[in-house]
């Protein structure tokens, strides 16, 4: 369970929101949503203990995050807007180093696989450079097929996606939930993963007034 | 299971670097140029002369090593914070302090072997004798890595930061000060035939040091600059 | 004590105390000032071997000391920044390093003007004017990665790591500098100062000292203001300091 308690981000002279309280349950899935910069994007990046936050905690399973990194990068997988992946690289190498970096060191077969369900093993052992802007973005969504991370926090995940590949990686979500995993996600396209377990929150609701 | 796992990250870390420098070969003989370049316009400048060139030799090889390896360290973190991959390394479920020590290993089997591995000739084109060139090498190779950790330090600081290129020289060029010292006065001392042991000794400790301090001041500044 | 610690570690309280103590600072280097030039400058003997111009080491011991003494104190509060997050520390450190690189900065010119009638050239590669040298090289690296980072916060917290890694390496800096010294001893002429000095030098030298210290607590408390002012100018107390000065 993580739990966010008096969250406070402020960037640069700007107060971005405050006082931001919530939780969010194993096999449930946040929606985060408000204007442009009112601070998606940075709630992500404290949650994942990236940037800090100016005042208040983010706690997983009752712990600080920032006191308890390595138990918490363990139960964690962050997409971010950025890929994260080596140009030079193939598919297959960039998620074998995650996987080994992650800790749970993934067989060939098993990142072929993830591969196969993100529709790109054609392009597996082809340097990630001349891959597309969408096919790239599959193979960094290809990280949350390996490893046991928990808590997927996924910036903006459906970017350069066409309708074949969101809908799949809806099926990927709805399956994580399932199993009891938690997400945590923003997304400028109408999802609806399921219906029982989604949550919306808005960060204008805790901008500050200026 | 938590030890093996980081043996394992250490491992990658390091392939990982080594991979990538081989899939773009030119960024190491760019630094081993620049290192040759930046020796052989000093009896131009200074005239053919091999006595003034003798004199001179470990004080300049040094500094060409300096200025080399303080040109390679731009690449350190930048071309992973432009990607993304620095974050992922940050969310890595191990000492962040640690895999910056990879790395900066990586980094200096890279670009500090080649210029250890290299000086022997640039020693000869100066006319240090045989027993000058071998204190030379054990010189650099002691003194090297300490150019890559405090350059990792600085490398970190400047992440992302305009004209960062020359910042990084600012910051870092000053703390190289007692490497250069220790480094080129072992060679000089052997060359005034006074006891040169205690200058490796220093830059042993100062090693030892670094390896301690380094990695956490470079784990602490990469943060802040992913931010 | 510790309460009392913490109401003044607030910007919101600090500001109106620091601007009590400027003045009282202000006055106090002046007083210390006008005391020690006039100890060093007409109490104190000539020197039989220098004559009269030995006397700028009144204005150079005092200046390099400080320079020494603010580089440490500057990396204390970035440390204390570091582990407590208090953003008046961060602003601490900020401000000592302008005033700490002008005494670098000082202690290097007043040496260059005390060394021509001596050894009769500007500059010589004595080691403690290599590292006084190199110790500015440190505080410009200081306020140039200040500067280049947009994000005070940001650039607090970065110039904070450089101040700490900073100061253990001036220690070795300084060592490493003398060691190299004694190893080139024939290339310069070493500056030692007199062995034994007169008690009164002596004396005009410490009280060089404070006076710049407390010049030194009064310009960066200064400082300190206005850049309180600047970071906190989205803060209600700080519109109605503004509204009320306009």
């Amino acid at each position: 369970m993580l739990q966010i308690r008096d969250l406070e981000c402020r960037r640069g002279d700007a107060c971005l929101f405050s006082g931001m309280n919530f939780e969010l349950q194993d096999g449930q899935l946040l929606h985060v949503k408000g204007s442009n910069g009112s601070g998606k994007t940075s709630l992500l990046r404290i949650i994942c203990g990236l940037f800090l936050p100016a005042a208040g905690t983010v706690s997983w399973q009752g712990l600080d995050i920032r006191e308890n990194r390595d138990e918490f990068n363990r139960a964690l997988c962050y997409i971010g807007h950025l890929n994260g992946l080596k140009d030079d690289l193939t598919a297959v190498e960039n998620l074998s180093i995650h996987a080994r970096l992650t800790g749970t060191p993934a067989t060939r077969d098993q990142i072929e696989s993830a591969l196969e369900r993100v529709g790109l093993m054609h392009r597996a052992y082809l340097a990630t450079k001349v891959l597309s802007q969408g096919q790239k973005r599959r193979v960094a969504l290809a990280r949350l097929l390996l490893g046991g991370a928990r808590l997927w926090v996924l910036d903006e995940p459906f970017t350069a996606l066409d309708v074949k590949a969101v809908s799949q990686l809806q099926g990927v979500m709805r399956d994580h939930l399932a199993k009891g995993g938690s997400v945590l996600l923003t997304t400028h396209q109408d999802v609806e993963i399921s219906s029982s377990s989604h949550r919306d929150i808005n960060l204008d609701t805790w901008a500050k007034s200026a | 299971m938590g030890e093996v796992s980081l043996i394992t990250a250490l491992r990658t870390v390091v392939a990982r670097e080594i991979t990538l420098a081989m899939r773009r070969r030119t960024d190491v003989f760019t630094t081993l140029f620049f290192f040759i370049i930046a020796v052989t316009l000093f009896p131009l400048g200074v005239g053919p002369d091999i006595e003034v060139l003798r004199t001179i030799a470990p004080g300049v090889i040094w500094v060409a090593a300096l200025l080399a390896s303080m040109l390679a360290l731009s690449r350190l973190f930048s071309s992973d914070f432009q990607d993304g991959t620095l974050e992922q390394l940050l969310l890595a479920p191990h000492p962040l302090s640690l895999l910056v020590l990879g790395k900066v290993f990586a980094h200096w089997l890279l670009t500090g072997v080649p210029l250890v591995v290299l000086s022997p000739l640039l020693g000869m084109q100066l006319g240090l004798d045989a027993q000058a060139i071998g204190l030379l090498m054990g010189t650099l190779l002691l003194g090297t890595p300490i150019l890559s950790l405090i350059g990792a330090v600085g490398a970190a600081l400047t992440l992302g930061v305009r004209g960062g290129g020359v910042l990084i020289s600012l910051l870092v060029l000053p703390l190289y000060v007692p490497v250069l010292i220790f480094g080129a006065g072992a060679v000089d001392a052997q060359a005034k035939a006074v006891e040169f042991g205690a200058w490796l000794y220093l830059l042993g400790a100062f090693l030892v040091m670094t390896i301690v301090f380094a990695p956490f001041a470079a784990a602490a500044a990469l943060r802040i600059s992913v931010e | 004590m510790t309460n009392l610690w913490l109401y003044f570690s607030s910007p919101k309280t600090f500001y109106p105390l620091a601007g009590k103590l400027i003045p009282v600072f202000s006055l106090l280097a002046i007083i210390l000032i006008a005391i020690g030039l006039y100890m060093g400058f007409a109490v104190a003997p000539t020197d039989y071997k220098q004559g009269d111009s030995y006397r700028i080491i009144y204005i150079h011991v005092a200046a390099a000391w400080m320079s020494m003494f603010i580089y440490v104190v500057m990396a204390g509060w970035a440390a204390v920044g570091m582990i407590w997050n208090t953003k008046l520390s961060d602003m601490m450190a900020g401000s000592l390093a302008p005033t700490g690189a002008m005494f670098a900065f000082v202690a290097l010119w007043t040496g260059a003007l005390w060394g021509k009638p001596t050894w009769g050239t500007y500059w010589v590669w004595d080691a403690r004017l290599t590292s006084e040298l190199i110790l500015l090289f440190l505080y410009v690296g200081f306020i140039a990665l200040r500067s280049a980072i947009d994000d005070p916060r940001r650039a607090a917290r970065a110039s904070a790591v450089l101040a700490v890694v900073g100061v253990i390496n001036v220690p070795i800096i300084y060592f490493s500098v003398r060691w190299w010294n004694t190893l080139h001893q024939g290339a310069s002429v070493s500056p030692e100062m007199a062995p034994k000095m007169a008690a009164t030098m002596l004396w005009a030298m410490f009280v060089m000292a404070m006076a710049f210290w407390m010049y030194t607590i009064a310009v960066v408390l200064a400082r300190v203001r206005s850049e309180i002012l600047e970071r906190e100018s989205s803060t209600e107390w700080v519109r109605e300091i503004l509204a009320r000065q306009r």
